[in-house]
């Protein structure tokens, strides 16, 4: 049996909504129809992951490639768990391995993966832009799954997803993102989507890690996490990359920590009843101290949940979606 | 032989010539020019020989475009352009005159090497010009044998595309060349600031997520070279300007009596870093595309004259250099076949430039400060002619090339202003003169 929860109403059209659109390359062209219409279909999705199977036939002969070009624990099995719940068969191709060791373009690795049939790729890349390249390149579907520190959309989107669950809405929230802006893809997928729904985002870091001109984005800029955690709904705290400092973006762990870290006591100025998330993977200690990880605030595992709903949303909305649906 | 071009606007704008007259040529370089009907008339038999005559109504006749900065990739990358087919180019876009950049493998940074260079150009279709390396291998370690290139012919000294980090080093090569009185042409960038960096720091390179190259590693190495161009009182050209800061440096300098002179290119005058949108790695270039604000700075830093030369950094690549990840792929956009409609759409139409200064600063200004005896339509020059119809619209399409290099962020671009016909010591290289046409040329 499919779940009719699958079957969603667009506003008593009395249609099957539909993703009309080929890829997930961003949020920054996304509109909040289709933001709200992936967080309805993703919030469904989270009754199978409840159930004692896990699996529903509904992209059963569908295949789906993960392409990665860069690291990745909890992306890329959210992807191919996603997948694999809804009987998609998948393929992994990395760095390591393959290929593309050997010194294969981007453009020849998808044109001989989309020739053995491959309706869906999950791109995570190391160069801003690869997954715009690659739907230019091929027919088939193309989800971003990060690329440099240019967005990194389905993180965004479970971010989302996690927010609206708490906080049943998006309108007036005062959401903080902290740390490295500069090299974060997932601030930049957070502030397209968040802002396009209503919140208000404040962006706050060491002056060395705010990119260039970010004010001309929808966001209040802060260097003193005091004042930019003042009164906010949702503390989304960022990984620190250690190399960073060797590049001189910052002296030590110790000063990042002092100044950009979350704290118990930084805490108590944001509003009773914060969120505290993080994208992981986490550095206890430096941006995050363990006590608020773990402590009552934190829903950084339920982030991870719904990452896997997220995704199977997507993948449902580009592969399966209306009368495409096999039945079972 | 003669020709005999009848009627046209002749535009000679190193002497200031803009009339209507006729131009006539006879052995390869100009005899005479003036208003319709005095001309000595091969009709009567005042000129010997077989002629043709042109009616060149409506069109303009200026000195042949010279082009001072040119990746013509010979030796070492002939899979994305050659001497031969980057002179094609030339032609085809109007440029009568090329002057190659040492950036090739192995690097033009001896006599020799300038010797193949010029040797290879004898046969091209437009006057092939090279520039000799600073440095020995392009390195930025120890000084080429600058006085042996300037020997075998090279008309100038040039970091391109490798600049010289240390001021030590610049200093001296500035030093050295003083001595020859040869031009050092600069790229200006300051490689710390651009590690990896690939689009103008500011608003779109955040947004999509790229490394920056931000205006003041090009601005900080204009001004470190304007200081030493003082100290050294060496003739200086800088490169490729793209930055409202930099042309401030230069206008500085030049009120301050420095020996300085610039060049901007068309693509940053045409073009902004919005051109990057959608990671368009035709539009990947070194210095990036900057912003509306410094498009306007360099034109008028051009209207001024701060900025007295307009040339191509014509930059061939293959396709496989430019169908990859947007990081990935080479710096650098083809030219010659555009600069010209880039010029007149972007320049004269609107008002910035007249038609004339444009052209000077085409073939007089660069001559002058490469020491040609080009550049201009004088009794007794070269006869290096470029006919143009200022008029025409044209849409850019890359397969229409001569060049090897495909990669314009402007195809399907309308622009104004076309090649006639492009003339090199009175032989016609590209294009159509009434029934005069380049028989077999390739």
């Amino acid at each position: 049996m499919l779940p009719l929860t699958f079957q969603l109403r667009a506003r008593g059209e009395g249609e099957t909504m539909q993703l009309d659109r080929k890829d997930i390359l961003g949020l920054q062209d996304i509109a909040p129809e289709e933001i709200r219409l992936i967080l309805d279909t993703a919030q469904s999705n989270k009754e199978i992951l409840a159930r004692p199977v896990r699996k529903v036939p509904i992209l059963r002969g569908k295949s789906i490639c993960t392409l990665f070009y860069e690291n990745s624990t909890r992306t890329r099995t959210s992807f191919e768990l996603a997948a694999k719940i809804m009987s998609a068969d998948t393929t992994s191709i990395s760095t390591a391995g393959s290929s593309i060791n050997k010194g294969e373009s981007l453009k020849d690795t998808l044109l001989t993966l989309e020739a053995m049939g491959t309706d869906l790729f999950v791109i995570r890349h190391w160069a801003a832009g690869a997954p715009q390249m690659a739907s230019e390149i091929v027919k088939s579907h193309i989800i971003n799954a990060g690329d440099g520190l240019h967005e990194h959309p389905t993180q965004g989107l479970l971010d989302m997803l996690t927010i609206r669950e708490h906080k049943g809405r998006f309108d007036g929230l005062r959401v903080l993102i902290v740390g490295d802006i500069m090299h974060s893809r997932v601030a930049r997928s957070n502030i397209w989507g968040l802002s396009k729904m209503g919140a208000e985002v404040r962006i706050c870091g060491p002056k060395t890690l705010l990119p260039a001109e970010i004010e001309k984005l929808p966001v209040t800029v802060f260097t003193d996490l005091d004042a930019a955690i003042d009164g906010v709904d949702v503390v989304n705290v960022l990984r620190i990359q250690l190399e960073r400092m060797s590049k001189g973006f910052f002296p030590s762990v110790r000063e990042y920590s002092r100044f950009f870290g979350i704290n118990k006591d930084r805490l108590r100025r944001a509003k009773s009843d914060v969120l505290v998330m993080h994208p992981g993977p986490m550095n206890r200690g430096i941006e995050i101290t363990p006590d608020v990880a773990d402590g009552e605030f934190a829903v950084i595992t339920e982030q991870v949940t719904n990452g896997v709903a997220v995704r199977m949303a997507l993948l449902y909305l580009l592969l399966g979606g209306g009368g495409n649906v096999a039945t079972a | 032989m003669w020709l005999l071009l009848k009627n046209g606007r002749i535009i000679d704008p190193g002497r200031g010539i803009d009339q209507i007259g006729d131009l006539l040529i006879e052995d390869g370089c100009i005899r005479s020019l003036s208003a319709a009907c005095e001309l000595p008339s091969p009709l009567a038999g005042e000129v010997r020989g077989e002629g043709e005559i042109c009616d060149c109504t409506g069109l303009v006749i200026a000195p042949g475009l010279i082009d001072m900065h040119a990746h013509l990739r010979e030796p070492g990358f002939e899979h994305k352009e050659t001497i031969k087919t980057g002179a094609c180019a030339a032609v085809s876009g109007g440029f009568s005159t090329v002057l190659g950049m040492p950036n090739t493998k192995p690097a033009i940074d001896n006599g020799a090497m300038v010797e193949y260079v010029l040797n290879v150009g004898k046969g091209a279709a437009a006057n092939v010009l090279i520039s000799g390396a600073a440095t020995k291998a392009n390195e930025g370690t120890e000084m080429a044998e600058i006085g042996d290139m300037i020997e075998a012919g090279a008309v100038a000294i040039s970091d391109d595309a490798f600049p010289i980090q240390s001021a030590d080093l610049m200093r001296r090569v500035m030093e050295y060349c003083r001595m020859f009185d040869v031009p050092v042409l600069t790229h200006c960038e300051d490689k710390s600031m651009t590690a990896e960096g690939t689009v103008n720091e500011g608003i779109a390179c955040t947004i999509l997520g790229l490394r920056p190259w931000p205006r003041q590693a090009e601005e900080i190495m204009i001004w470190r070279n304007i200081l030493l161009a003082e100290l050294s009182g060496c003739r200086l050209h800088i490169q490729h300007v793209t930055t409202k800061g930099g042309v401030e440096a230069i206008r500085w300098a030049k009120s301050r009596g420095i020996n300085v002179t610039c060049e901007t290119c068309p693509q940053y005058f045409s073009l902004t870093d919005q051109a990057l949108n959608s990671y368009d790695t035709k539009a990947k270039c070194n210095p990036p595309l900057r912003t509306p604000d410094d498009v306007d700075a360099i034109k008028a830093g051009l209207a001024d004259g701060t900025i007295d030369v307009i040339a191509t950094d014509h930059a061939p690549h293959s396709r496989e250099d430019k169908e990859v990840e947007f990081q990935d792929a080479a710096f650098g956009m083809v030219g010659l076949e555009t600069a010209l409609g880039l010029v007149v759409t972007n320049l004269v139409e609107t008002g910035v430039l007249s038609l004339s200064d444009a052209l000077l600063k085409m073939t007089a200004r660069p001559a002058c400060i490469l020491g040609l005896d080009r550049g201009n339509l004088a009794e007794g020059a070269p006869a290096d002619i470029t006919v143009i119809d200022p008029n025409a619209i044209w849409v850019v399409r890359s397969s229409e090339f001569k060049s090897l290099g495909k990669n314009t962020p402007f195809e399907g671009f309308y622009l104004k202003g076309s090649v006639v016909a492009t003339i090199v010591g009175g032989e016609l290289r590209h294009g159509f003169l009434n029934n005069v046409q380049v028989a077999g040329k390739a």
